[in-house]
């Protein structure tokens, strides 16, 4: 049974930007870690959408509970939506004693939203999650691949969410 | 192979290099526990209450899947190792939902036995687990995740026995799950129902679909008549539900149980065997003769029919189109035997006992039937007609031996040999080799289509000519045929595919633990049934020269063609990606 | 005066890292052109003497893992590097690959002379991923200049750098993960035997090696004067990267000798404690170490000394906890990753971490009872005793020295 709706999240032009990533990785199902990372970097809510987890079934040598399975081991991966940007707070033990709950709860004010909520203009969800080896910089921030350190004050979060259009 | 000398429990013991710990120790009739391990499928070693102490190691070892090294010093009776495995079962109970009483499994579970070999008399630890919703909504099979010991069994056997991989591991840590992708019930994804991740769970997670209680309601029903055809490979297999040897030929006391239920007659799934011969080899003639569509598939694996819709969608014209025996037995139970025993449609019901799961599937497909009235109105496994035996009180060890009723209980040999891998192929071609050159058989034995191998050729000689034919069972195997069939390199005239390793004697639905040894020993029974046989040929059977006679006339006959052929229908995938290639 | 020394990272801030000719200007790839003139055993036997154990925390000696690798018969072998460094507090192999990256590769080429593999993988954490072209280009330059390829110097060694990706799970540290998630599949780790130097990534031998471990390679091989081997004790020789973190004023990644205490390092280097506060606990290795007192602090930092002080060097961090933050918090914070990164699969593991955080959390509130302590007891020693890998094994290890050296903090109410 097919499933045909009128709002498609796999448009022709995201289908063609998925091809063009399986062509850079040799449409080789077992390099799919790499592709599914890719594949998220270049969709705006940074997730692997159930109909993407079904094409690449259908385009690479790979079973679909295998790309499930990836989606939902990995942490880096995600099967939900999320923001534009990620801020990505680590809840590890340095980053603990260096104080990252006034950190959190910092940005749970200035953003105004929760634990893994979504701003209103989908710019910023809160994530918590492991430790990304920014230790010496703690507490600390990542969002989108950068790393914002020595996050101690107000201002300086505030600093952040602002270069972060 | 060389020999290696190792010490358990101070014990010396000779075992061949490459030896895991677990088979050594069974050789000293040891029973290491064991949950992951299943001697069929490649090894896991993650369910840990297998570890064993090592002298030299300083963590304990898997025994499943450390292999022994000259020397080796094993010790599986220390307090740290007895202390290790009740921790571990302690573990996996605090995550198990507890409600054995009204569990499918309840007396027929790993877990249990472990339980009650480790003496486990209160929970230890804190109840972590949770009640989680059940999915039955396929006629097939129920999954309780709940009740999962997440032991990968399911897994292996559908990813690289079946090679179906519709259940995956997902998910880490507390969120592990054994589950389909994006948790869509079965029928939603590519299982085609065949049912052996239920014949391998070692507890209640994945159960076949329960319909004991409706046979009891419509064996009480005073206005039914209730009829039961019981296919070949029960009589071979239900001997084990009650303590007999593996592979006991229980045919009589099968069928005076079934009598003793309460069913109106007792008839054999054997003689719709013979029928689906008739028909299916006639059709291959015909193929062969007017160019038709070849390789001719067989269909009588409902599993298999499935897996072509759904994955073979565009070679579904090579299956037969003869139904299966199931279905054959159960349009003539609405047809022929009406007429013949005097009884309304409307009042019989027809009851089918079968090693398959997925049968349970075939029976409800719309097309199996007519005006409102289905071919098979209730499928048994033949783990649910065990219990019914059971139910009713019956020992069924000391039941007399009783016999098949008329005219729907006669098969030959031929009609037996239908569950094992092979038998269907060996069935058609005794009817189709004598037919096709008109001369009798010198001999009757096709032994090159025999045996366990995944894939079996074989060129027979049809007088003149000669034919070229495989066999494939477990449909990892079948899929080597499709891939040769779909890229056209083979000549393959007719091909017989069982969907589950061995046949319907491995079927999903036949007792837990049936092994590939048990399965071995199953197929040997039937192929003794047959040899000791008066009727050896399907088209010699005199009830089936009746039958078509007095009703079909002959076989691919218009009546028959409505009755007892049927047509097939690709199964669209998940999602349809044809959009993007639109303009 | 400092106690760092400058052995392995003397070039961190001595060249270009984006250019192969400023890091050839101060003598790189000059291990590699010794390296291809000797053989493969006298490469690793050079590594021998200098005893470097594993550097990623399993402590493996890196000497006899090259020989035993070179010894495996097969036409198709494989190096990994790996780069998927997840111990919290521990960051000094993207501080190695941020500041030399070109001999990492140097170091990987080497190793790949050494056991004649063909193909060298490096696995690097998705939360690494902006290192990701510096490690490109640097391969790429590599190439350009014939030290990746065919006929690497003349010398008929065909090898070729892939880089990799991991994608957010810890558990990719394991060997057997690591080379799963390569493989495009989730990361769990394999069942051992078989073992990875028979049959790893593809089912080929392969040699798996940490990134620091790699980067001592062209340092000790162009080590003439033998300074390495002065360095250090009997029993640990040579120098070794910290990850000093926690409440310390000065957290960073420093070169010292084996043999320096950990009051050098903490008060030495890393500058001591924040407002000068109190030292609670120091955890040794990362998450996966175990936990000391203050008591520690006068222990030379090597191998033998801290595995009598009941602690161990793992990965080479060390948190510093001051006295702010209670030891069951540390505790559940610590169980709250393993929680996290356990892959799920096998029984002690899963249901083990989920067992011991519910008791962690009566333990904070105050409702344990003697069994919970029984319980956490038992259920740690299952884990270490019978878990599948390494993350198992070693996920109590904080808990069960816990219990050993702040027993007062387990009291029942």
């Amino acid at each position: 049974m097919a499933f045909g709706t009128n709002d498609k999240v796999l448009t022709k032009e995201l289908a063609k930007q998925i091809d063009l990533i399986l062509f850079a990785h040799e449409n080789d199902g077992s390099k799919l870690v790499g592709i599914l990372l890719d594949i998220q970097e270049v969709i705006p809510n940074h997730y692997i959408p159930t109909e993407v987890a079904y094409y690449l079934a259908d385009k690479l040598d790979v079973k679909v509970t295998t790309i499930y399975d990836c989606i939902t081991f990995y942490s880096s991966i995600s099967d939900k939506p999320r923001a534009k940007y990620p801020i990505q707070v680590c809840n590890s033990i340095v980053c603990k004693i260096n104080h990252n709950d006034s950190l959190f709860e910092t940005l749970k004010e200035l953003l105004n939203i929760d634990l893994n909520e979504i701003t209103y203009d989908g710019r910023f969800t809160l994530e918590s999650v492991a430790c990304f080896g920014a230790c010496d910089v703690a507490p600390a921030v990542r969002v989108n691949g950068k790393v914002y350190g020595h996050l101690t004050t107000k201002e300086k979060i505030a600093d952040m969410l602002n270069e972060l259009i | 192979m060389s020999i290696v000398n190792i010490k358990i429990n101070n014990i010396p013991l000779q075992v061949e290099k490459g030896t895991k710990i677990l088979e050594a120790a069974k050789k000293i009739h040891i029973d290491i526990p064991h949950l992951c391990y299943h001697p069929d499928q490649t090894i896991k070693a993650h369910c840990r209450i297998c570890t064993v102490e090592v002298v030299g190691s300083r963590r304990l070892l898997a025994a499943c899947s450390t292999e022994v090294w000259e020397g080796m010093e094993i010790h599986t009776d220390t307090k740290l190792v007895r202390d290790t495995q009740v921790g571990i079962l302690e573990l996996i109970l605090a995550n198990h939902e507890q409600n054995c009483l009204s569990c499918a499994r309840n007396q027929n579970c790993d877990l249990q036995n472990l339980c009650s070999r480790f003496n486990i008399l209160q929970p230890q630890l804190e109840k972590v687990s949770e009640a989680s919703v059940i999915e039955d909504n396929n006629p097939s099979l129920v999954r309780d995740l709940s009740k999962c010991v997440k032991c990968g069994r399911c897994v292996k056997v559908c990813n690289e026995v079946q090679g179906v991989s519709a259940l995956t591991y997902a998910g880490r840590s507390e969120n592990f799950a054994v589950t389909t992708a994006y948790n869509k019930p079965l029928l939603e994804t590519d299982c085609i129902l065949c049912g052996q991740c239920s014949s391998v769970c070692p507890v209640g997670a994945i159960v076949e679909r329960d319909n004991t209680q409706k046979v009891l309601d419509v064996l009480q029903d005073p206005s039914k008549h209730v009829i039961v055809q019981v296919a070949p490979s029960v009589r071979v297999a239900i001997g084990d539900e009650f303590g007999l040897s593996r592979g006991a030929i229980v045919t009589g006391k099968m069928v005076t149980a079934l009598k003793m239920l309460g069913f109106d007659k007792v008839f054999d799934t054997n003689f719709a065997a013979d029928v689906t011969i008739m028909e299916e080899g006639s059709e291959l003639l015909d193929r062969i003769k007017n160019n038709g569509k070849l390789p001719m598939i067989t269909s009588c694996s409902s599993g298999w029919v499935n897996y072509m819709e759904k994955h073979y969608g565009d070679y579904i014209d090579h299956l037969s189109s003869a139904k299966s025996p199931q279905q054959i037995f159960g349009a003539i139970s609405k047809s022929y035997y009406p007429e013949v025993a005097g009884i309304a449609v409307k009042d019989i019901v027809t009851v089918s006992v079968m090693p398959c799961v997925a049968k349970k599937f075939e029976a409800d497909r719309p097309e199996m039937g007519r005006d409102g009235i289905k071919d098979v109105d209730i499928v048994l496994t033949t783990r649910e007609l065990s219990k019914l035996i059971k139910y009713v009180g019956l020992d069924f060890v000391n039941l007399d031996e009783g016999s098949f009723d008329s005219p729907l209980g006669l098969g030959s040999g031929a009609g037996a040999i239908f569950g094992a891998s092979g038998g269907v192929m060996e069935a058609a071609l005794r009817t189709v080799a004598e037919v096709y050159t008109g001369t009798e058989l010198k001999e009757l034995n096709f032994k090159e289509v025999r045996g366990w191998e995944g894939v079996k050729e074989a060129e027979i000689s049809l007088g003149d000519t000669s034919i070229k034919v495989a066999i494939a069972h477990g449909l990892g195997n079948a899929k080597k045929i499709m891939e040769a069939i779909s890229t056209g390199t083979c000549d393959y005239t007719f091909v017989e595919i069982m969907a589950c390793p061995g046949g319907c004697i491995g079927g999903g639905g036949q007792p837990i633990q049936s092994t590939t040894d048990i399965k071995k020993l199953r197929m040997d029974a039937l192929y003794d049934i047959d040899q000791t046989h008066s009727i050896r040929k399907s088209h010699e059977n005199p009830d089936v020269t009746a039958l078509y006679k007095n009703y079909f006339e002959a076989p691919l006959s218009h009546k028959a063609h409505k009755l007892l052929h049927t047509s097939y229908k690709k199964i669209e995938k998940q999602y349809d990606f044809s959009y993007l290639n639109k303009k | 005066m400092s106690k760092a020394v400058c052995f392995m990272t003397k070039n961190f801030g001595k060249y270009d890292v984006k250019s192969i000719g400023s890091y050839m200007a101060i003598g790189g790839f000059n291990a590699l052109k010794k390296a291809v003139n000797m053989t493969g055993e006298e490469i690793a036997d050079t590594l021998a003497t200098a005893k470097i154990k594993g550097r990623g925390g399993a402590g493996y000696d890196m000497g006899r893992k090259w020989s035993q690798a070179k010894s495996v018969i097969a036409d198709n072998k494989v190096v990994v590097c790996n780069a998927d460094e997840g111990e919290p507090c521990t960051f000094k192999d993207r501080t190695l690959i941020e500041k030399d990256p070109f001999n990492l590769i140097e170091g990987m080429i080497i190793a790949g002379y050494t056991v004649d593999a063909q193909n060298g993988y490096i696995y690097l954490r998705e939360e690494y991923s902006h290192l990701r072209p510096l490690i490109l280009d640097a391969i790429k330059q590599a190439k350009t200049y014939g030290f990746l390829g065919e006929n690497i110097l003349g010398k008929g060694f065909n090898y070729n750098i892939h880089l990799y990706s991991g994608a957010g799970a810890y558990v990719c540290g394991e060997g057997t993960a690591l080379v799963e998630s390569i493989e495009g599949k989730s990361g769990r780790p394999r069942m051992k035997p078989p073992f990875i130097k028979q049959c790893g990534l593809y089912n080929l031998p392969t040699c798996v090696n940490n990134v620091e471990s790699l980067s001592l390679v062209s340092s000790i091989l162009l080590d003439d004067e033998k300074k390495y081997l002065n360095y250090g004790t009997e029993g640990s020789v040579g120098t070794k990267l910290v990850s000093v973190g926690g409440n310390v004023k000065n957290p960073g990644v420093f070169e010292i000798p084996f043999g320096v205490t950990v009051r050098d390092i903490v008060y030495g280097l890393a500058g001591g404690i924040v407002d000068d506060r109190e030292i609670k606990l120091i955890q040794f290795g990362g998450a996966s170490g175990k936990i000391a007192t203050k008591s520690i602090l006068d222990t030379p930092y090597t191998y033998e000394d801290l595995r009598k002080a009941g602690v161990g060097v793992g990965s080479g961090a060390i948190l510093v906890v001051d006295e702010r933050t209670s030891v069951i918090d540390f505790l559940r914070t610590t169980q709250e990753f393993f929680s996290h990164e356990s892959c799920g699969q096998c029984t002690p593991c899963r249901e083990g971490n989920r067992h011991i955080k519910l008791l962690l959390k009566k333990v904070a509130e105050g409702t344990h009872t003697t069994d919970d302590l029984a319980s956490m007891r038992k259920i740690a020693k299952i884990m270490a005793m019978s878990s599948l890998c390494g993350l198992g094994e070693t996920a109590q290890s904080a808990l069960v020295s816990a219990m050993k050296n702040f027993e007062e903090d387990f009291q029942i109410k």
